[in-house]
């Protein structure tokens, strides 16, 4: 382990959740195998493999999900964008045995032991994408809620959404 | 007459025995708190339709008991009996730790206890809790402030003003507790003004059984004289509290029993309840008050230590009843919704709520007990709230004059 | 089509909002709230221009009738443990029988979405709360789950989570030590679709809810309210509830 990530790995533990784990540089070396981050099922765009380039997402992710989690819980904002739902969907594979968010395999599990960081978001909320789970989704918008997987018969489910966000536009 | 003097009480072995005998019962209601909270609650007997059970019984009891230790330092500062001075500073004492032990089991019991921070940081003003969070903390401050007052001789002189704003705020926190129940409209048995008051009552009552229950068990732990005169004033105060709380209590149950809609509670409550309408009438009325009151007052057991020591205790437990009754009771009676309706579903609507406490609650809540006796026990051991007699002489009652004088 | 494209395509929309006029030719055969022109796009907060309200003709509620329970359950994964004392139950159907006459009928109990929520007004945190359209919602990030709304609300519509639970719908967190109650399925509200107990109610013939804004007198939920009587349960307490019943 480098000096750096040790003082990392203590940081983190003092301040237990939150700590920036990793700056640039320690990124940079994310292939040196000090520790495992599971590649995401899918690339955000050609050009990014996030939503925000990976060394912004590494630093700050927890405040784009904070921010968006109250103006969804609160004032019905469905974005995806930043949306800890499609953090799931693209981060954790769909297959029934996929990692819960116990193991370390487990994307978010797999930085957060590193860097000994507690966090309680998956009490609430789902640890795998939809589908793995082994239950189905009844209602009519009948692949659930944005499950966005890259099957085309699925993209279909953003429509009411994106027509939604036409109709404004036109107006 | 001679200046009260305050030591502490001695250390040593004996005392670290009775402070581990104390830790012991905190250590299992830790235990408790861990179970419940790592298993979640159903391993409790709370359900989804007796969702506060004995932990808050307990909690309540002692926040409410807390504000009315407070009694005996009030009376000396504020209303200027003398004779009470020289418990003043264990009367505030005694209210910080029954609060500490009370928030204590209140906190443990929550669904998140990790989320304290929350509960301080974010605040709903609307809410009468989150006004009680403030209270509870303005109290200890507050009663802290009056005990350095009396305590330092140079701040002597502002012991009657911060022993007058101790007792305004304990009269609106203890206004503050009555009125979590008293502002549910949704429920019959606590929607109701006179909640509050009642109350204020109790806490007098409560606080009082438990202030001379402790200063009786320190002055004997301790061999220090504790004389009749001093002893006698505070049970005959005892007396008149728990006369006034079977008063309100007999208002509570004649208002409601005036309003129609409240028939059906008032029934379940004094007629067929079951453990409810056995605990009203055996041990709240019965044990709880009316023995006290005989004892108290009676020639031979009112001049018996034995037996006033023995009438707080039955005092303490009607409380715990009283207490058990109103939260538990006042939740098991079904609401009611629809009138003149027979209702039933899968969610127990239309039926008594059924609840049967839980060993781990009943630890945590006991717990509660043990944290405020064991932080009593440590304040009297590291800093000067005992007067180191209170025998007749050294109490004094019959120069106020110069009493006064000293602290003026 | 490669999967880079999808992607691409799911992007744009996401982002920019344009998509392909073709897209608008699959919409999903769910109860549409709104003409979706009128949707609310997703980046902007709701305004208390609409009230989400139902209304419940308990005449067409057959005795025994589970269906809206049973879909909330599976809309929400409400499964249980086993425990009736201790499960969930977001909406429940309840028996009444008159005392006098002996008549029986059943209906479906829910949170009542008040207009003054008691659960509102005690909750310490503030984590009970209104939003702007009405619907009444517990935050669980900051729930301390001290019960104190349970305790309050009239309807005892809410449950506390008894356990640790697994596998939630990712639209409906729901965890171990919080207070959850029913959202009118906001998550689909919010997407311009009825909650799934209505859509159960409807797809079953059963035609006994109506959901929709009540502060839009052409919504059918308005018209119907404004055509028949109707009733608040506790109406005494003044909640001014957003659910409503018809024959009882
Ligand atoms: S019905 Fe109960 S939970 Fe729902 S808004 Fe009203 S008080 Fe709150
Ligand atoms: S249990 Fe949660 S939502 Fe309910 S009053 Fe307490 S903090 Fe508020």
């Amino acid at each position: 382990m480098t000096n750096y990530s040790f003082i990392t790995l203590i940081l983190g533990l003092l301040l237990g959740a939150g700590a920036p784990v990793m700056a640039g540089d320690a990124a940079a070396d994310e292939n040196s195998g000090s520790f495992y981050i599971p590649e995401a099922q899918r690339r955000f765009s050609d050009a990014q493999g996030c939503v925000e380039p990976t060394d912004e997402m590494r630093i700050n992710h927890m405040e784009y999900i904070l921010d968006q989690r109250d103006v969804t819980v609160h004032e019905g904002i469905r974005t995806k964008q930043y949306s800890l739902v499609e953090c799931i969907n693209c981060h954790v594979s769909d297959a029934p045995d996929a990692p819960r968010y116990e193991s370390e395999e487990h994307f978010c599990n797999s930085c957060h032991t590193y860097a000994s960081v507690s966090i309680d978001c998956f009490q609430c909320h789902a640890d795998r994408p939809l589908k793995s789970s082994g239950y189905q989704h009844r209602s009519s918008i009948n692949n659930g809620h944005a499950h966005t997987s890259a099957d085309a018969a699925e993209v279909t489910r953003e429509q009411p959404q994106v027509m939604a966000n036409e109709g404004t536009g036109n107006e | 007459m001679k200046q009260q003097e305050f030591k502490e009480i001695s250390g040593g072995k004996p005392f670290y025995m009775v402070l581990g005998f104390f830790g012991l019962f905190v250590l299992a209601a830790l235990g408790s708190a861990w179970y419940m909270e790592h298993n979640g609650h159903w391993v409790t007997g709370m359900n989804n339709q007796i969702v506060w059970g004995m932990p808050h019984v307990f909690a309540v009891f002692l926040i409410v008991a807390a504000s009315g230790a407070l009694n005996v330092a009030s009376i000396s500062s504020v209303f200027q009996k003398t004779a009470y001075k020289p418990l003043a500073r264990l009367s505030g004492l005694l209210a910080i730790a029954l609060l500490v032990g009370g928030l204590a089991v209140l906190v443990l019991d929550l669904g998140r206890p990790d989320r304290l921070i929350v509960a301080m940081t974010y605040y709903n003003f609307k809410s009468i809790f989150a006004w009680n969070i403030i209270l509870y903390t303005g109290f200890m401050v507050v009663v802290g402030i009056y005990l350095w007052m009396m305590m330092e001789r140079k701040m002597n002189r502002f012991t009657k003003v911060a022993g007058f704003s101790a007792f305004i705020w304990r009269l609106i926190l203890t206004t503050g507790t009555g009125s979590i129940f008293g502002f549910l409209v949704a429920r019959s048995a606590y929607d109701t003004a006179i909640m509050a008051p009642m109350f204020i009552v109790m806490s007098f009552s409560f606080g009082l059984a438990i202030f001379i229950l402790v200063l009786m068990g320190l002055y004997n732990w301790s061999d220090r004289p504790l004389g009749d005169s001093i002893l006698f004033k505070l049970k005959n105060l005892l007396g008149v509290f728990v006369g006034s709380v079977l008063y309100f209590v007999l208002a509570y149950h004649l208002t409601n029993l005036y309003i129609t809609r409240d028939h059906g509670v008032e029934e379940f409550i004094l007629l067929n309840g079951g453990i409810y309408t056995s605990l009203f009438w055996i041990v709240q009325v019965g044990l709880g008050s009316l023995v006290p009151l005989a004892l108290l007052y009676g020639p031979s057991t009112g001049q018996s230590r034995g037996w006033i020591g023995i009438a707080s205790l039955l005092v303490i437990i009607g409380g715990l009843a009283q207490m058990y009754v109103i939260i538990i009771g006042g939740q098991a009676f079904p609401m009611e919704m629809f009138p003149g309706k027979e209702v039933s579903s899968a969610f127990y609507d239309g039926v008594v709520g059924s609840y049967t406490p839980s060993l781990p609650e009943i630890i945590l809540g006991i717990g509660g007990v043990a944290i405020a006796l064991a932080a009593t026990f440590v304040g009297v051991r590291v800093l000067r709230f005992l007067p180191s007699s209170l025998a007749d002489e050294a109490v004094d009652p019959h120069y106020p004059a110069r009493e006064a004088e000293a602290t003026a | 089509m490669s999967e880079e494209s999808n992607i691409d395509i799911y992007r744009r929309r996401f982002l920019s909002g344009t998509a392909s006029a073709a897209a608008g030719l699959a919409v999903a055969p769910g109860v549409m709230l709104t003409e979706v022109a009128n949707a609310r796009p997703a980046d902007q907060a709701v305004t208390s221009e609409v009230r989400w309200g139902m209304l419940i003709d308990t005449n067409k509620c057959d005795n025994g009738c589970n269906d809206c329970v049973s879909a909330c359950n599976e809309e929400h994964n409400l499964g249980g443990f086993d425990r009736p004392g201790t499960d969930a139950q977001w909406i429940r159907t309840v028996t009444l029988k008159d005392k006098q006459t002996g008549n029986v009928q059943s209906l479906p109990l829910l949170c009542q979405h008040c207009e003054h929520p008691p659960c509102v007004d005690v909750c310490p945190t503030g984590a009970s709360f209104k939003r702007e359209d009405g619907i009444v919602l517990v935050d669980k990030h900051i729930c301390i789950g001290c019960r104190y709304c349970m305790m309050a609300c009239p309807y005892k519509a809410r449950s506390f989570v008894h356990e640790k639970l697994q596998d939630q719908m990712p639209y409906s967190p729901r965890g171990k030590g919080t207070v959850e109650s029913c959202t009118f399925c906001v998550h689909r509200v919010d997407e311009g679709i009825t909650p799934a107990c209505v859509e159960a109610c409807t797809a079953e013939d059963h035609n006994a809810m109506t959901f929709g804004d009540m502060n839009d007198p052409d919504s059918e939920i308005s018209q119907q309210l404004e055509r028949y009587s109707s009733r608040q349960i506790r109406a005494d307490l003044d909640l001014n509830t957003g659910v409503r019943y018809r024959g009882i």
